[in-house]
């Protein structure tokens, strides 16, 4: 089949942050004295199970921004053109999930439509009954036998997990025995995943696990599609803010005077605008541009993605201030130490001593504070896109889920299976966030005392 | 005294102003008033005619910030800046899309906003506090930790999830309250009870958690060791010595949020359907209607500036060794 590849604005900016975290780690591995709150971070249980979890979202998630379009079939002019839809891998691999869509609404493993219609029967005669569904539970002749083989698909996924896991946990033992890991909890947590996983995978070839939305999309794979948009707030966002913090942050620490004043001055104006608010303005003002712009763009999802990415500017332009003021400080503490003296003593320039002395001394403040947003601007996605300043209607997030779930809360029975997942898969992935971030912060923090 | 808040309010003139001119320019500049007229109007099939009407009706045919062709000081007074930013000082903000005073709608809405924001802050605060100290006074147990563990799961719940979920349980399974809804007086009060509440708990997580670090901050500084030394119980060394020298962390973080609590809170009052001012908000941003946004977020700024200074002023009130100078 043929394709090309297509790189959306937001990829590019997911490869800059991999490329930086893997060039990092590199980097840190080469020096022990960096190496060694990482081993402080590496003995935590919590730490470590949470960091797991965090890992196969991020996996999910760059699976999800290798993106191509396929060529559509050829006509008559013997050019190729190429679908404008644009697909990523991960499509391709939830393939079954992308396209076995229902007709509306259906319930977690059900295997019938959830509102009554008017099917007619073998004998011609009309009956008002809850259609089956096409896909879910297609295999069964009839809905009764749908429990029994729920339990054994189940059992099967579980066991077929479970071995699966024990040979990646016995890998990963013999692999890791030298080292100081805590072991045994992740091993667990691996053996817990892996069953939920291969659960998950048995049920999804036959049923839609968590149901199907309004347009009869599967819920799972909605869920799953969000987690990118997610990350990308999340992440994409310290692309913005750091650069901005560390930049003014130092200068006005350094240079104090009207160098000083001046930025207090900007974050003070930035700061005293209610950041929703500011949010909401730059959005609405983006969006105006982006309707006034429509040749920016070939396809739907590159408006979609660009207007994620300016976002993400918008949330790091707003955010920034808060790091800003934390290394503002520590540069004003740290510029009095004698070493400091030292250096400007020597008449080493101040270029030298803010790249050499500085800014590796504030490093362990950028670290915390970057880890401890991420999960706060996760929960900031859904809400903004509930405001209706977050991403495109069109891309599938967390916010957008439960924006189009919520309108149905009224409904009798209660469609709750979107919401219900959209909160789940957010509650994991900010929970494994929080708690990473707090074991970050244990190690890396300099006022906590060890005793070591 | 005086002196110091004179000289603290002129600070914060030029904040003000720096604000106006921010939204100035993302309002005006970032995006003309002929995109805005277009934008309103639809794209496609828009007569320039149509946009000058629009603009003529809304005042945006104005030169932006210099009028070449008036004269006298209507080379100032007659633009946009001058009417519809500069009036934003003296808290003219003008009119609506839909032709209705900002100003009046502003001080209508105030109240129901209130009613909602000023009882969520002192419950929440009370709350918030006991519960923090409770963690402090059984530091390092298996009550502690546990509580820290809710904390923490409390605060990676979504507050949207918050809301939905109240509403859910006790409106719709419970029928203790109605869903949504609001009315003045005493029969308002089943209205407010569930945004409350659910307002407490939302952030009952993140508060705890931030007040347990302070409260163990100080305690272990040596005067709580002196008060420990000299005989007292430990409940008295945390409610007479640790709570009365944790009020300056405190208060930086709380006081600021007062004069904010007259813009109510955007979520909770669109759910529960308010006649606040965040659900006028939220009103605004959906109908895309740049002159209330305009307005809210120089009144947000506004009010956050007065916290500022509310701030400093309970300084003094706390710690007598502050002078403000």
């Amino acid at each position: 089949m043929n394709f090309t590849a297509e790189i959306l604005w937001s990829d590019r900016l997911v490869f800059l942050l991999l490329a930086a975290c893997v060039a990092s780690t590199w980097y840190v591995r080469q020096h022990e004295h960096l190496l060694l709150p990482w081993r402080r971070v590496a003995k935590s249980a919590t730490a470590m199970v949470s960091l797991l979890v965090l890992f196969l979202f991020l996996i999910v998630g760059f699976l999800d921004s290798l993106h191509y379009r396929v060529a559509l079939p050829e006509k008559s002019g013997g050019e190729t053109v190429y679908s404008p839809e644009v697909l990523s891998v991960f499509d391709k691999l939830a393939e079954p999930l992308r396209t076995h869509t229902e007709k509306t609404y259906s319930a977690p493993l059900a295997v019938t439509l959830y509102a009554k219609e008017s099917i007619a029967d073998a004998q011609g005669n009309v009956v008002r009954d809850y259609p089956r569904l096409k896909y879910g539970g297609a295999h069964l002749a009839n809905a009764g036998q749908r429990d029994g083989d729920v339990l054994k698909r189940a059992l099967t996924g579980v066991v077929l997990g479970l071995l699966a896991g024990l040979l990646i946990a016995l890998l990963l033992k013999q692999w890791l025995k030298q080292s100081e890991f805590l072991l045994r909890p992740l091993l667990i947590s691996i053996l817990i995943i892996t069953g939920l996983i291969g659960m998950t995978f048995n049920l999804a070839a036959a049923y839609h696990v968590l149901g199907t939305d309004k347009v009869g999309q599967d819920v799972l794979y909605l869920s799953l599609k969000s987690i990118r948009t997610g990350l990308i707030i999340g992440t994409v966002t310290t692309l913005v803010t750091l650069p901005l913090a560390l930049l003014f942050g130092i200068a006005a620490g350094y240079w104090r005077g009207w160098v000083d004043d001046a930025i207090q001055y900007l974050y003070t104006v930035l700061n005293s605008i209610p950041s929703v608010l500011l949010i909401a303005a730059a959005v609405l003002m983006m969006q105006v541009t982006i309707e006034m712009h429509p040749e920016w763009f070939d396809n739907s999802a590159a408006r979609a993605d660009l207007r994620l990415v300016f976002l993400c500017l918008i949330l790091g332009v707003t955010s920034w201030t808060g790091l800003c003021r934390l290394l503002r400080g520590e540069t004003l503490k740290l510029r009095e130490l004698e070493y400091i003296q030292a250096a400007q003593a020597f008449g080493v320039s101040s270029f030298r001593i803010l790249t050499r002395h500085i800014v590796p001394n504030v490093m362990h403040i950028i670290l915390i504070a970057l880890v401890m947003d991420f999960s706060g601007l996760v929960l900031a996605e859904a809400v903004l896109s509930y405001v209706g300043v977050g991403v495109d209607p069109t891309m599938i997030s967390f916010g957008t889920m439960i924006n189009g779930a919520r309108l149905e809360m009224g409904r009798e029975p209660m469609v709750w299976w979107a919401l219900a997942a959209a909160f789940a898969f957010m509650l994991v992935l900010v929970l494994a966030a929080n708690l990473f971030a707090d074991a970050v912060r244990d190690a890396f923090d300099p006022r906590l005392n060890r005793s070591e | 005294m005086i002196a110091y808040l004179i000289r603290r309010i002129l600070y914060a003139v030029p904040i003000l102003v720096g604000v106006n001119l921010l939204t100035f320019v993302l309002f005006f500049v970032v995006n003309t008033p002929d995109d805005m007229a277009r934008m309103q109007l639809g794209i496609k099939r828009v007569t320039p005619e149509a946009i000058e009407k629009w603009k003529q009706q809304r005042g945006y045919d104005k030169p932006m910030m210099f009028n070449r062709a008036a004269s006298g000081t209507g080379k100032v007074s007659d633009t946009i800046f001058w009417q519809k930013s500069a009036g934003m000082f003296v808290l003219d903000f003008g009119y609506s899309d839909d032709g209705r005073s900002i100003s009046r709608e502003i001080t209508k809405r105030m109240g129901p906003s209130l009613a909602i924001a000023l009882p969520t802050f002192l419950i929440g605060l009370v709350v918030y506090v006991t519960f923090a100290l409770l963690m402090t006074l059984f530091r390092a147990t298996a009550l502690d930790i546990a509580g820290v563990a809710l904390c923490v799961l409390l605060m990676s719940i979504s507050g949207l999830f918050y809301i939905i979920g109240g509403q859910f349980l006790v409106s719709k399974l419970w029928h203790l309250v109605p869903i949504s809804g609001y009315d003045g007086g005493m029969g308002g009060l089943k209205f407010v009870v569930l945004p409350i509440i659910i307002g407490v708990v939302g952030s009952v997580g993140a508060s705890s958690r931030w007040y347990r670090t302070i409260f163990l901050e100080e305690i272990g500084k040596d005067y709580v060791r002196t008060a420990r030394a000299k005989g007292l119980s430990e409940l008295r060394v945390l409610f007479r010595h640790v709570l009365k020298n944790a009020m300056i962390p405190i208060l930086t973080g709380v006081v600021v949020v007062i004069p904010l609590l007259f813009m109510g809170s955007l979520l909770t009052e669109s759910f529960f359907g308010i006649p606040g001012l965040g659900s006028y908000t939220i009103d605004a941003i959906n109908a895309q209607d740049f002159s209330v946004v305009r307005a809210m977020v120089f009144l947000g700024s506004a009010l956050y500036i007065v916290g500022l200074i509310l701030t400093d002023i309970s300084y003094t009130m706390v710690d007598p060794r502050v002078r403000l100078s």
